[in-house]
């Protein structure tokens, strides 16, 4: 939906998505005012008794997850050297990029006190689970920022500076993934200190490692669905020749996943649970049927994952079931022991969408201004045989 | 993670709710000693840190355990929350950043938020630890007209509570409770039930909560240089396996496996 912006042959005309657009921008400063104004009890739903909700864990938890391609298309390209992804790593680094921003600006929404963000850097405390993830999201934001740099030095045209960090590019892409690793894993480590509240269907000590192979997975079907979607905006068509073998991935990474599931259940004596009528388990079900088996038994046909609907509708599956990972973990799992039902306010997914609409809205901008896609137009089939398409 | 064994001189309050008739004078005192605002709550809130329930015919306080190993203490980036040696878990506002894992984390739902102020804190019980750091006992224990409520070292606590249930088996459910909930609590609890039937946690571990994110964080150094040393590698073999491929190719044009294929122009 980033054909919100108004295309480059298009010009400014007001389209539906538009008027969508900036109607969402409008409540989005709105309650942006009421919330630092008023503070969280009288735009939120939390409280003493649910004091995380979806800013937490839809814009952080999964904003994190799904940004989780530009690491791995960054190890892919540079680790282990597979070049044929070279097409799509700059609309990748440029959609992780965005996508940390905008992780922290949902930080500044949901922390009490956001003027005092810088304070995890004084202030230390090795042994919480939030400074770890706070000094990777922080340092890994910058590697990001310099893994993104080059492309506005290029069109800067200020090529000392491009070449300057040409030379680090193998320690930053190395020092990306682990920093990654660490934070995308610590994301699941952050509930290990609720055993007695988080729900069995979700609570694991291997909850770390579920994170992390969840985000690997979701982070390569939000580089398909990204690539359709910026497909649409600009005009070109899927690149299947890429994208088919990103589904397989996804595929392994959806299916190490689900068995990861069935064991953390089988450990917890919850298969049974996960069989059962209640609240928890329906939500269990949706999110593992819908967002597990259901694709990898679609996306394991050559014929589907070979199409690009196919492969759009496989992808879509797995993002919408990491999303209800995440969201059962940080909000459903952890309702009955709160003893309260928590439902977002309509000023706290107004926060979110406006955040998702923002980052939408500068991805457009970046691929307006920016050599992000080879060429724009063109005939994508061949965009994989496009020479120079991220060497930088 | 430090270990569950309590320094000796650990102060620490014993609640007897066999002896209490409810009459809420903890609640007053520490509302006068800590400056909170004077409304009455049911429940505690960032501004009441410890109030008296009743449920059916008993009494039962709500307040801070301060346990030896605190999970707030554990979770908060910025170390706004610690325990001092002699017992009291405590808050230091002007770090605090308000990112709530405290409020989420405690396994006895003890950190409570302002949600109502733009710039908002942490409220919660500190033991009254200026008055303790004073070697006088906690405003709450001083007023009690029961003793319901006793401040001590903790170790005379737990054995006071364990002469009490001896001395008289029938009025008091045989179990202390703070001594081994949550790898052991500053505060202990003694009812005539069970209680978690007064709405204490059943099911917190006996194991500090902060060692289920300690046995991860622990090894993350290590991780890293394993991890970084193993990505050198793979780098390093992959890019010579190119090299190799080049030369090579320049001698004899090999056709590479098809799966294998790359563009030339990918390579710089």
């Amino acid at each position: 939906m980033s054909v919100a912006l108004p295309l480059p042959r298009r010009g400014w005309k007001l389209g539906f998505w538009s008027i969508v657009f900036w109607v969402i921008v409008a409540l989005f400063a709105y309650v942006s005012i009421l919330r630092f104004t008023r503070g969280l009890g009288a735009t939120t739903n939390l409280s003493d008794r649910f004091p995380w909700g979806v800013w937490i864990g839809f814009d952080i938890l999964c904003g994190v997850g799904l940004a989780a391609g530009a690491f791995t298309i960054m190890a892919t390209v540079h680790i282990f050297n597979i070049h044929r992804f070279d097409p799509i790593v700059r609309p990748t680094v440029l959609t992780g990029f965005l996508g940390y921003v905008f992780v922290s600006l949902a930080l500044l929404y949901d922390l009490g006190q956001p003027w005092r963000i810088w304070h995890a850097l004084v202030y230390w405390n090795p042994h919480s689970v939030m400074f770890e993830v706070a000094w990777c999201v922080m340092l890994y934001t910058t590697v990001l920022s310099l893994e993104f740099a080059p492309i506005v030095f290029e069109r800067l045209r200020l090529d000392w500076a491009r070449r300057t960090l040409h030379l680090f590019e193998t320690p930053l892409v190395i020092l990306g993934v682990l920093l990654s690793t660490l934070h995308q894993s610590s994301l699941g480590t952050v509930f290990l200190i609720v055993p007695e509240k988080l729900h069995p269907l979700w609570y694991t000590s291997m909850l770390p490692v579920h994170f992390y192979v969840s985000a690997i997975g979701a982070g390569l079907g939000m580089v398909i669905l990204e690539s359709h979607l910026s497909g649409r905006a600009f005009g070109h068509a899927l690149a299947m020749d890429l994208l088919e073998p990103l589904g397989r991935a996804m595929v392994v990474m959806l299916s190490v996943f689900g068995v990861l599931r069935l064991q953390g259940l089988f450990h917890n004596g919850a298969l049974g649970m996960a069989l059962g009528a209640s609240y928890e388990s329906r939500m269990f079900q949706v999110e593992f049927v819908l967002g597990v088996l259901l694709p990898v038994a679609l996306l394991v046909w050559p014929r589907i994952r070979r199409s690009p609907r196919g492969l759009v509708f496989g992808s879509s599956l797995a993002v919408l079931g990491f999303i209800m990972h995440r969201l059962n973990v940080s909000v459903t799992g952890l309702e009955r022991a709160s003893g309260v039902h928590y439902r977002p306010s309509w000023m706290e997914l107004t926060v979110s969408v406006g955040l998702v609409a923002l980052g939408m809205g500068a991805f457009g901008l970046a691929v307006k201004y920016l050599p992000i896609f080879p060429h724009h137009g063109a005939d994508a089939g061949h965009g994989a045989r496009q020479p120079a398409a991220a060497g930088r | 993670m430090e270990t569950t064994s309590p320094p000796a001189g650990t102060w620490g309050l014993l609640f007897d709710s066999t002896m209490c008739i409810g009459c809420g004078g903890c609640s007053a005192a520490c509302k006068e000693q800590n400056g909170l605002p004077d409304r009455i709550e049911a429940e505690p809130t960032a501004y009441t840190w410890t109030v008296v329930d009743k449920v059916g015919d008993r009494y039962i306080r709500r307040m801070c355990m301060h346990c030896l190993s605190p999970t707030c203490a554990s979770v908060c980036p910025v170390g706004a929350l610690h325990k001092l040696a002699d017992g009291p878990v405590v808050y230091d506002s002007d770090k605090c950043i308000g990112c709530r894992y405290c409020v989420m984390a405690c396994p006895f739902g003890v950190p409570k938020y302002q949600w109502d102020r733009p710039v908002p804190v942490v409220g919660k019980c500190v033991m009254c630890a200026p008055r303790i750091a004073r070697g006088e006992p906690t405003a709450c224990a001083s007023v009690c007209p029961t003793g319901a409520t006793t401040f001590g070292r903790r170790d005379a606590l737990i054995a006071e509570a364990r002469r009490r249930i001896a001395a008289e088996p029938s009025r008091y459910h045989d179990h202390v409770y703070g001594i081994a909930e949550a790898g052991g609590t500053g505060v202990l609890m003694l009812a005539g039930v069970p209680l978690p039937e007064l709405g204490l946690p059943a099911n917190v571990p006996d194991r500090p909560l902060p060692q289920y994110t300690w046995q991860v964080l622990s090894h993350l150094p290590d991780f890293i240089g394993v991890a970084a040393v193993f990505l050198f590698g793979i780098r390093w073999i992959t890019q010579r396996r190119e090299l190799v491929r080049a030369i090579e190719g320049a001698d004899r044009p090999v056709e590479p496996p098809a799966g294998m294929a790359h563009p030339e122009g990918g390579r710089r």
